[in-house]
């Protein structure tokens, strides 16, 4: 099987790494820089749970080759703590309970991440749409929108 | 009583900030120095004698460290109905048995040797339905039975058949329920590793670690002593870890076998198919009242599908019964419920465990004798609802009840007063409703809504099926006044940890954050039957208690000679040991060093153990006192229908429970509302669909879940009734929330549209064809 080489800023940090050309961005972020905040819910982009930022734009990262993430940057759930304190976006999830196995959790961490970027006031309506790809089994949601919506309230 | 400083606060889990920024180690995050993948291969053929099974290829390929087969397994029988193995050596009963496993070095190696293996098979006549079966002549699932009936569930009190005889109104039909899955959104995993003297520790995503113990022990034929199971965080599992499976057993044998640790995580495809699904059901069901509004009889005949082999979830027409025959005041009632071997996926234990599909028809079936009565739903189920300190006919003990308060706080809060009368066929043709179902039509005619309503009867306060329902609990605390108590309850993300340190730091008047929970580890934490059927906050929750108090009093005792003041005039608050009404005091951990550093120093811990004053069923009757407790709901819903697509839309829930008392009012709403989603996903989308015993949709995007786009909006009400049994009050709320969902979104599709669907999910395509079917006969007539 081909292997690539491949340079990639994951949180920050510029990674050189050798990759097998069926590796996913996820088998990456998880076997190779041990990064087990990126979960795997289903390993076919149907659940959100391993969402991350590349180059600023949520994707599922079991649906991108590592091969392709070349000179990317990568910002997973633990990158979005900033000299130990976390975004305001974890910080609300906590607060408003809407975690429970917290499985899903970091993918709709940083799908909602994504969506304040280009709109930081969001309605409810706005909110369940951007995590509308995020399953989510335990919370019905609610309290998840009601912290996301509060983060916008800030 | 509101004098309390944690219980009853929105203390945020113990455990979310680890979760939210990615620091929680679940078990799909773990590995040891060496460990091996571990695969399975199934059957996918459905009834079968095993002829050969050629793993000689396989063995060859570089990376395999074990392949193994029925043979290395053994004979050991285990699993509830005792009826089954890790791998099978002589007959296929399902698609998903499991035949061969290896253990490799990686992936591609391990999938390499499960393409070489070659089985040959010699087909047998496959049973894919109950009533197949059942039938006389249906060939046999297990040789060594008469047939393929496993148990009769045979229920009655009153004179049901009499009953009918001299009821005014009488409601009869029949209703179909789905295959439906937990669909966590952490896949099954168990990493295994044995020591040299042979002992074995199991990583597991299970909810009953001690019984596994037991399963692991009869199915690998090793001492349950030399077992020990870990649970890591655990992804959600929503009764799904309620039984052993079959790949716990071959992991474990896999790591004997290649002599590493060996780890098998599910496949997301292995999910759906391999753990065990709630099981559908075919009911017969008929519901009878008196003129005069009074509930008068039940009778349910239930046939469930239970697949290849009997788990845990073989019991669940207990609680079925439990809903037919103690969900509001029943004079007369009959349950019969028949339990049958087929040839599908083995089924088991799923949140409410019988109660969301029994609810379901019951509670149709309330609505249409209302409306045959010409009474008003609510009005019908308040004149007949459970009242406090009363007996069913059961022989359930009601303690505290808050049905009624439910029922009124959804019909008030869902504005009740706008639903259309019971004659919705009226306000279907109708093009000018009247008045006050004004506000609740909308501009686009084709679009019609609906308001309904529903309740619910659950265990609240443990639930009796094992000899015992008890759970073990130590706390100690230690120089600094870190707390620490040891539980044997598990944790699978629905809260109950953060419930018990708010337990815990009541009793001994310090902050939540003091107090630390160990909860994963046998070799650790004293017994405990396992997470099920709402059982934890309760159950678990007096144990902690039980053992804080004992702490408490040893503090008390050293402080008050500390204070020179008598120890029934101290109190421990804000970290304090204090005499009451003064403010003189010393604290809390200065108390446990002196009580440590001295002459005679003692370990400042206490024990406690509860197990509830319950009885299992009459073994004949079925009648008894399950529970401690007993926990009440009711939902409303609105709910919109598109008549051109049939497709429904839930535009607001409106949920109140009786939970005796939120310890944590945060995640008592998160298990309403948890619950309230997946009774929308088994209402409207949800459906395993199994063809000729195979898994036609094992992923997420065809298992539709609701996302949120799908969920309404739910309003939770909480209703307090401070149980007598309870740990401050609490009653167990675990399941209540998804019971009650998809009879309330039926009424209310009822409302919406004047047609029934007993068939459960009602999914666009089976709602536009009753409308079409309702044109036709209107048509016709």
């Amino acid at each position: 099987m081909p292997r690539y080489h491949i340079s990639l800023t994951v949180n920050g940090d510029l990674h050189e790494l050798n990759v097998d050309a069926r590796q996913t961005l996820m088998q990456v972020l998880r076997q190779d820089l041990e990064l087990h905040g990126t979960h795997e819910g289903c390993g076919s982009g149907d659940c959100g749970a391993c969402t991350v930022l590349m180059n600023n734009e949520p994707v599922p990262s079991c649906l991108v080759l590592a091969a392709d993430a070349h000179k990317s940057a990568i910002v997973t759930v633990e990158g979005l703590v900033q000299n130990g304190e976390p975004h305001a976006v974890q910080k609300a999830i906590v607060a408003h309970g809407g975690i429970q196995c917290g499985y899903c959790t970091p993918g709709i961490v940083i799908s909602s991440v994504a969506l304040l970027q280009e709109n930081p006031h969001p309605n409810e309506q706005e909110v369940r749409e951007a995590i509308a790809g995020n399953l989510c089994r335990c919370t019905g949601y609610q309290k998840i929108v009601d912290a996301i919506v509060a983060v916008g309230h800030e | 009583m509101s004098d309390f400083s944690v219980i009853g606060k929105r203390v945020p889990k113990l455990d979310a900030l680890d979760k939210a920024t990615g620091r929680a180690q679940y078990g799909h995050d773990l590995d040891l120095p060496g460990t091996l993948v571990g695969k399975i291969l199934y059957a996918n053929v459905p009834h079968a004698r095993i002829v050969n099974i050629d793993t000689s290829r396989a063995e060859k390929v570089r990376g395999v460290k074990a392949v193994l087969t029925g043979k290395h397994s053994g004979a050991h029988k285990f699993g509830y109905g005792g009826d089954n193995t890790p791998l099978k050596g002589d007959k296929v009963r399902c698609r998903r048995d499991e035949i061969a496993a290896v253990a490799a070095m990686d992936d591609d190696a391990a999938d390499e040797a499960l393409e070489l293996i070659r089985v040959e098979y010699e087909e047998l006549p496959p049973l894919f339905s109950a009533e197949a079966a059942l039938a006389p002549g249906a060939p046999l699932v297990h040789q060594d039975r008469a047939d393929n009936l496993f148990l009769r569930y045979n229920y009655a009190h009153g004179d049901a058949e009499r009953a009918f005889d001299e009821a005014d109104e009488i409601i009869e039909q029949e209703f179909f329920l789905p295959y439906v899955t937990h669909a966590a959104m952490e896949t099954s995993f168990a990493l295994a590793a044995f020591d040299l003297q042979n002992r074995l520790t199991l990583w597991s995503t299970t909810q009953i670690p001690f019984l596994l113990q037991r399963d692991l022990s009869e199915a690998l034929g090793i001492p349950g002593r030399d077992i020990r199971v870990i649970q890591p965080v655990i992804g959600g599992a929503f009764g799904r870890g309620l039984d052993v499976y079959p790949f716990e057993p071959i992991c474990a044998l896999l790591a004997k076998y290649s002599g590493k640790p060996v780890r098998i995580a599910f496949t997301r495809e292995e999910e759906f198919f391999a753990t065990a699904a709630r099981q559908p059901a075919h009911v017969k069901m008929r519901s009878a009242a008196k003129r005069d509004g009074t509930l008068w009889a039940r009778e349910a005949h239930a046939l469930l599908d239970a697949g290849a082999y009997i788990s845990w979830g073989a019991v669940t027409p207990l609680v079925m019964m439990e809903t037919v025959a103690s969900l509001y005041r029943v004079p007369h009632a009959k349950f019969v419920a028949d339990v049958v071997y087929t040839n599908n996926i083995p089924t088991g234990a799923m949140r409410g465990y019988g109660n969301p599909q029994s609810t379901f028809f019951v509670e149709t079936q309330m609505d249409i004798l209302a409306e045959k009565l010409g009474m008003d739903p609510v009005e019908f189920r308040l004149r007949n609802a459970n009242v406090p300190n009363s007996e069913t006919p059961q022989g359930l003990k009601i303690t505290s009840c808050g049905l009624r308060e439910c029922i009124t706080e959804v019909a008030e809060r869902i504005g009740w007063e706008r639903r259309a009368g019971p004659n919705s066929e009226t306000r279907l043709a109708n093009t000018t409703p009247p008045q006050e179902t004004l506000q609740i039509q909308t501009r686009n005619p084709k679009i019609k809504r609906g308001i309904g309503i529903a309740c619910t009867l659950n265990v609240g306060g443990g639930a009796r099926i094992y000899r015992s329902d008890g759970c073990g609990a130590t706390v100690k605390v230690d120089d600094f006044g870190r707390v620490t108590l040891i539980s044997g309850s598990t944790e699978i993300g629905q809260g109950s940890e953060t419930a018990l340190a708010q337990i815990v730091a009541e009793t001994l008047g310090v902050r939540v954050d003091d107090v630390t929970v160990i909860n994963s580890d046998t070799s650790v934490k004293p017994w405990d039957v396992g997470t099920h059927a709402s059982r934890t906050t309760f159950i678990a929750g007096n144990a902690a208690w039980i053992a804080a108090n004992e702490v408490r009093e040893k503090i008390l005792d050293h402080a008050a000679q500390m204070l020179n003041v008598p120890a029934n005039q101290l109190e421990m608050r804000d970290r304090q040991v204090r005499v009451r009404g003064d403010g003189k005091g010393v604290a809390f951990d200065k108390v446990v060093r002196a009580m440590h550093y001295r002459e005679d120093g003692i370990v400042v811990s206490g024990t406690g153990w509860y197990d509830p004053p319950t009885k299992l069923v009459d073994k004949h009757t079925y009648k008894g006192n399950i529970s401690a407790a007993y926990g009440f709901g009711a939902q409303a819903v609105e709910v919109e229908v598109d008549t051109e697509t049939g497709q429904v839309r839930v535009l607001k829930i409106v949920a109140a429970h009786d939970v005796g008392r939120a310890i944590n009012p945060m995640y008592v709403e998160g298990q309403i509302e948890g619950g309230a989603q997946m009774g929308v996903g088994y209402a409207l989308t949800e459906e395993l669909q199994v063809r000729e015993g195979r898994v036609l949709n094992p992923t997420l995007l065809d298992y539709r879940m609701p996302t949120a786009l799908d969920m309404p909006p739910i309003e939770s009400v909480i209703v307090e009734t401070a149980d007598p049994a309870g740990p401050f009050g609490a009653k167990g709320v675990g399941e209540m929330g998804g019971n009650p969902t998809a009879a309330a979104i039926a009424n209310a599709v009822y409302n919406a549209i004047g047609i029934r669907l007993n068939h459960l999910p009602m999914t666009g395509e089976r709602v536009l064809r009753a409308l079409q079917e309702k044109e036709r006969s209107a048509a016709q007539a």
